[in-house]
């Protein structure tokens, strides 16, 4: 089945009424997510897209009884938006926003210090396409037709590649248990590592695909984990061969500043704890069929 | 974004830390004047570029008369530096900042970064100051010092203490050094930075005087820091990136020949492997972004062409929010409006793949269509070969 959601799920949308997050929850619902209202602060007691718009986050949760969020506020905005989600009891958060200012980002982290771990929402994002357990629910921005449901994890930072590894997942059969999508910025919710964690706990998933890019710790960290607690088994590509050093590739955390930061050194790491790689963009569908199907590849 | 280092400079003086008394020159002349005004028999010129290891690069002059100063100044405006951080290209020399001179007894290195491991800002000081801080952590790791910050709570005085006192400071030069780490900490967390370095941070005449300063900052955060992004200096970056950027556009230029435009920065950065893979090399990372309008691929072509190598372009969209009927009616006009006289790959996945794959058969014929990643790849490095072998 699935980690983090499912078509039970309830969900709100924050930053319902705008223009980005009337879109895709629309599409969201159109997929089968139990979408049961949104927050625009200040238009509290209207009807949209037939669902209730709640002033606040604790006032739509009261009325009812979401449990998941996705948050669709512009960067100024958003951080305190997930602060407000995570006060008001949701357990799951996805912050799609791109561009949310990283000091901000700091103060999100260390305010969801203040819940004990158990009562501690997980986030996932920002700058993300979100997450979707296929045939179930998606909380995303994602085109939901090209995944398949099935018994393979994926987690990545970027959304179009992960599309790219689903699909070719797809094309042989393959399907997905949940895709997480967890961002391209430098400070972020739910590590590689966190991820991996939920899907080894997750009867419904096999094998796990890990989607990482230059910049940051958390390959190298969920790898070095994974080692010494995955029961499945892990697959990785990382993005940025050809990135040269200090250019920032896009996304805010894809920026090469330190050392095993790049590629080629994360492969090594991951390849050295053991697990398969993915030598190309192209060829998931491949690496993840012969593992599934207990074929050697060539590491 | 980075600033030079007379700007980082001011920043820190609105803190009161010290630092050799200096000013900016445009001119020879005016280097010589500001040689005057400041007084003294030693300055240094210093060429205003954004990098580091300008010294090694013959970018720091010392001199000692206003007749040096002059010179050095005529010798510095108008070059192009090349440091190991610049690229072979180098950087344009068009400000210089004139200083004076301190009678250096230590150096310091105090530099303050984004610590994405504890997601906090983090302070890393060594007494071995004057290298690089890649140089001290693989040659002198055991003096560096380190602090992470609470974002809650903010940097508190008795962690500026315990570095002094790390770096073997004594006396009153604690109470010194404590007030410079204090005030770079709030520069940093005033205005988004996402750097700040002072290499070397010097003790002279009983004095911590920030004798560099390098600075970097979060370009998410621009929105709410209007002063800063009024000291950007579009002379010290890649016109090819200032171009696309002006327009709203990822771009980092490379130095192959295969243009790319794709959506998402990962499958941007794949699609950069599966080129170098092939055997190809990619002109640039382009990153068109979600809901690419016509408009939007019309301009991507534009940034592409810009630079004169590019003798192939690759589009590689997997349409999520984006659409692949419009990314190809924006193919078909920019093939219009731009006058794309290279050869174009296009690979279209995702949301309306069928109608779009319909509009480019109609609309542009002359397109190659890929229909995966790896036949993109293996398309266009094919194409870039057949350009390079005719022009040979």
């Amino acid at each position: 089945m699935s980690i983090l959601l499912n078509k039970n799920t309830k969900v709100l949308v924050q930053g319902f009424t705008g223009k980005i997050g009337t879109f895709h929850a629309q599409e969201m619902m159109d997929y089968g997510t139990n979408v049961v209202g949104g927050v625009t602060p200040g238009k509290g007691g209207a009807m949209h897209l037939g669902k209730p718009v709640f002033n606040t986050v604790r006032g739509a949760v009261q009325e009812t009884g979401a449990e998941a969020s996705i948050v669709f506020v512009p960067p100024p905005f958003a951080a305190d938006s997930i602060m407000e989600a995570a006060d008001a009891g949701i357990k799951y958060c996805v912050c799609i926003t791109d561009g949310i200012p990283a000091q901000d980002m700091m103060r999100v982290k260390r305010y969801m210090r203040r819940y004990k771990k158990e009562d501690r929402m997980i986030l996932t994002g920002p700058n993300c396409a979100g997450s979707i357990t296929p045939g179930e629910a998606m909380m995303g921005i994602m085109p939901g037709h090209i995944y398949m449901p099935g018994r393979v994890g994926i987690v990545g930072r970027s959304g179009t590649l992960g599309y790219e590894a689903a699909s070719q997942m797809k094309a042989r059969g393959i399907g997905v248990s949940t895709s997480i999508g967890i961002g391209g910025d430098p400070i972020n919710g739910f590590s590689f590592r966190d991820c991996l964690e939920l899907f080894n706990n997750d009867p419904d998933t096999d094998a796990v695909v890990m989607i990482g890019e230059i910049g940051g710790p958390q390959e190298a960290e969920a790898a070095e984990w994974a080692r010494d607690n995955m029961k499945k088994p892990l697959m990785a590509y990382v993005a940025g061969l050809s990135a040269p050093k200090g250019k920032r590739m896009g996304h805010a955390g894809a920026i090469v500043s330190a050392f095993g930061e790049s590629a080629q050194e994360k492969v090594e790491i991951i390849r050295e704890a053991g697990h398969t790689i993915v030598p190309n963009p192209a060829a998931f569908g491949e690496i993840v069929e012969a593992v599934l199907t207990g074929k050697k590849v060539a590491a | 974004m980075d600033i030079h280092e007379y700007q980082a400079k001011e920043l820190l003086a609105t803190q009161g830390i010290r630092m050799p008394r200096g000013g900016l020159a445009y001119s020879p002349e005016q280097a010589a004047y500001r040689a005057t005004e400041i007084g003294g028999e030693a300055w240094v010129v210093k060429a205003q570029i954004h990098s580091g290891a300008r010294g090694k690069a013959g970018g720091i002059i010392l001199c000692r008369s206003e007749k040096e100063v002059e010179e050095a100044a005529e010798k510095l405006l108008g070059c192009r530096l090349v440091t190991h951080q610049t690229g072979p290209q180098g950087k344009l020399v068009n400000r210089l900042y004139i200083e004076e001179t301190v009678p250096i007894e230590r150096e310091i290195y105090l530099g303050f970064v984004l610590d994405r491991k504890e997601e906090r800002i983090m302070i890393v000081a060594s007494g071995s100051g004057g290298m690089e801080i890649e140089e001290i952590a693989e040659k002198e790791p055991d003096s560096l010092v380190r602090q992470t910050v609470d974002p809650g709570l903010g940097m508190q005085e008795f962690q500026a203490r315990e570095i002094a006192f790390g770096l073997g400071l004594e006396g009153k030069l604690i109470g010194k050094a404590v007030r410079t780490i204090m005030g770079c900490y709030r520069v940093f967390r005033d205005f988004d930075a996402s750097m700040l370095e002072i290499n070397p941070l010097v003790v002279a005449n009983d004095e911590v005087y920030a004798l560099d300063c390098k600075m970097s900052f979060d370009e998410n955060a621009t929105f709410r820091r209007p002063e800063i992004m009024e000291l950007r200096d579009k002379s010290q970056e890649d016109p090819r990136e200032t171009f696309a950027s002006d327009r709203g556009l990822s771009y980092v230029g490379l130095d192959g020949e295969i243009g790319c435009i794709i959506n998402g920065a990962g499958l941007a950065m794949a699609t950069l492997d599966m080129i170098k893979i092939a055997g190809g090399e990619p002109a640039n990372f382009l990153d068109i972004g979600g809901g690419a309008s016509p408009e939007r691929v019309a301009k991507s072509f534009r940034a592409v062409l810009q630079d004169k190598n590019v003798k192939v372009i690759l589009v590689n969209i997997f349409a999520g929010i984006n659409r692949c009927d419009w990314v190809a009616e924006g193919v078909a006009k920019a093939l219009e409006e731009v006058g794309v006289d290279v050869p174009l790959v296009v690979r279209l996945s995702g949301t309306k793949v069928e109608e779009g794959k319909k509009i480019l058969a109609e609309k542009a014929p002359t397109v190659i269509v890929a229909d995966t990643l790896a036949e993109a790849a293996e398309y266009s490095v094919a194409e870039w070969k057949k350009a390079t072998k005719a022009a040979a």
